[in-house]
């Protein structure tokens, strides 16, 4: 069967792949290498530069399709769905795979639906049954794993981000440049405004290695600047519990949790939450998870990688302490 | 105008969820049915939008879900929230059906009723694909709008303005109707059905359709689950107690050396 894997490049906005592109590729890799197939990128932007290209070539994108077009930017679902379809229709990819970002998993829905195919939304991991690519999911907030199948090709995902293995960036490796011309570029969605949250000079929730979450334990907004200084340190994120956004402390976009974020860093620092279910269907993907609680019982320590049974606003900035003696000695 | 809210029956997040004896299948005893979270932040949205416009423009809003018996227990609570009527697309076929088969089933749907405006939640919170709106949208050939945070929809009823969020910010549309919004969390809080609504909620309509009568047989499967599994356990973590100093400094030791985490 020929076709290849097709990563759909998430930039951020400026002409650059984010990293979570790499872990596409990395994935993709893979798995093309033990089906007999290819990996190539496909990017929709309003603007690629010389670098994000050359990127996607050392990653391992042996080919890279571009549609680079002002009317791309920002995503419009009507305009970038029918130019990967119409290609889609001709190179017939075996996989088309996005990243859980709030674009791309509209996109890859919307193309799925456009194709008459699959969509496995938010995996996990792939595996193989029967010659076929399985793929594995949470479902139920995290408290079970689904493994789906493909009826055809293109095996339609979205992959969630820092779960994969990134691609390393091999500068012997160079990609092909595709360029293609954008055929529908008029929509009835038309774009008025662009309004920025305000900067926290921290990393984004979703793509951060280290989030720093804390929930009604911090007894009040002000308090979210214990967690904020810790974060500073370790160039972390913060993240806070349903408890905590609800109670008006943090905005929405802050939450982790089943009708929050998803995240899944390599180190997950809980402070004063306790565990609740809808929260842990949030996180509990972390590499390894922290728990600062006072409460022994709190079930966030069930699923604790290491617990600290503690008053947070002792505990927290000792742990900044301790984490700057160590950036200081590195 | 009329507005339809696309809802779906969930288990509450609290409740237990087990695998049945079918293993693609969880098991169904105990467990306690919820609407969605999103799709309630959809039928708030819909019951303000008829509640803004008034006598003037008189709005009806229309409920849909898709499911077995149980999920009427899921319309009614929206007729309690204020819902004028609901549709129950309840037919054994849909059993094991992806969202490119609800959302077909649900394009038949919608042909029919012929809203202006398709309210739904971002994802249902059990299997969370989030993908029947703009699955739909593409059946249709309607636009969509995920993650919407915000939406004023003209005076003329012709267009609606869109804040959808998006990572680090908010991006704001102007779209004709008809058209597709997924809500978020934060668009609205919703209300709580009052006794007058429960009450009043036992007379209104939900009407019954079977796949048949929307010209369709069973919607294919192009997704399938081949199986569910628990979650394997976490290895039982470590925990630290005592002097806040010491413990402080053995788990930065720790994630330093032990599990290199930082």
């Amino acid at each position: 069967m020929a076709g290849a894997f097709w990563c759909v490049v998430e930039d951020d906005r400026q002409g650059q792949p984010k990293k979570v592109t790499a872990e596409l590729i990395g994935e993709a890799q893979r798995w093309a290498s033990e089906l007999g197939a290819t990996v190539e990128a496909v990017w929709l932007t309003d603007r690629a530069s010389p670098e994000g290209l050359a990127q996607l070539g050392h990653w391992g994108a042996g080919r890279v399709w571009l549609w680079e077009d002002p009317a791309l930017a920002p995503y419009r679902g009507e305009v970038w769905t029918p130019a990967i379809a119409a290609l889609a229709g001709t190179e017939a990819p075996r996989a088309i795979w996005g990243a859980v970002t709030s674009r791309h998993r509209e996109f890859m829905a919307r193309l799925a639906a456009r194709l008459g195919v699959g969509l496995s939304a938010d995996c996990v991991a792939f595996s193989r049954a029967d010659g076929q690519l399985q793929a594995t999911r949470p479902v139920y907030a995290g408290k079970l794993l689904a493994h789906v199948r493909w009826q055809k090709t293109p095996w339609v995902a979205t992959l969630r981000p820092n779960v994969f293995r990134a691609a390393d960036a091999d500068p012997g490796r160079t990609a092909a440049v595709e360029r293609q011309t954008l055929a529908t570029k008029a929509a009835v969605l038309s774009f008025v405004e662009r309004r920025e949250e305000a900067q926290t000079g921290l990393p984004e929730l979703t793509e951060a290695d280290i989030v720093v979450s804390g929930g009604r334990g911090l007894r009040g907004p002000e308090n979210f600047a214990l967690l904020e200084d810790l974060a500073r340190v370790l160039g972390a994120a913060v993240g806070a519990s349903r408890a905590a956004v609800d109670a008006g402390w943090r905005p929405h976009r802050f939450q982790v949790g089943q009708t929050g974020r998803t995240i899944s860093p390599k180190l997950y620092i809980g402070c004063g939450i306790s565990g609740a279910i809808q929260h842990l269907a949030g996180m509990r993907t972390s590499k390894v998870i922290c728990a600062v609680n006072k409460d022994p019982e709190a079930p966030i320590f069930k699923i604790a990688d290491f617990g600290v049974v503690g008053d947070l606003f002792e505990v927290v900035p000792l742990l900044a302490e301790e984490f700057r003696k160590l950036k200081q000695h590195a | 105008m009329k507005v339809v809210v696309l809802v779906k029956q969930v288990p509450d997040t609290a409740t237990q969820v087990k695998v049945s004896s079918d293993p693609r299948l969880i098991d169904a005893t105990g467990i306690t049915w919820i609407v969605s979270p999103y799709d309630e932040f959809a039928v708030e949205e819909a019951l303000r939008i008829k509640e803004k416009r008034g006598a003037g423009d008189p709005v009806e809003v229309v409920a849909v879900t898709l499911g077995p018996d149980r999920a009427k227990e899921a319309l009614r609570s929206c007729l309690a929230m204020g819902v004028d009527r609901a549709i129950h697309v309840n037919d054994p076929a849909l059993e094991g059906a992806d969202t490119l088969g609800a959302a077909t089933v649900l394009a038949a749907v919608l042909k029919e009723e012929r809203p202006a405006l398709v309210l739904c939640g971002r994802q249902a919170i059990d299997d969370d694909m989030g993908a029947v709106g703009a699955q739909l949208a593409e059946l249709l050939g309607w636009p969509c709008l995920s993650w919407v945070m915000e939406e004023a929809i003209s005076e003329d009823g012709a267009r609606v303005r869109v804040g959808r969020q998006v990572e680090g910010g908010l991006e704001v549309f102007d779209v004709s109707l008809p058209c597709i919004l997924t809500a978020q969390k934060g668009m609205n809080e919703p209300r709580y059905p009052t006794l007058k609504g429960i009450m009043g909620a036992k007379k209104k309509e939900i009407k019954d359709v079977k796949l048949a009568a929307l010209g369709l047989s069973a919607p294919g499967r192009e997704l399938e689950v081949t199986q569910l599994q628990a979650l394997p356990p976490r290895p039982p973590g470590r925990i630290l107690t005592g002097d806040p100093k010491d413990t402080a400094r053995e788990l930065v030791r720790a994630l330093r050396e032990d599990v290199k985490a930082i």
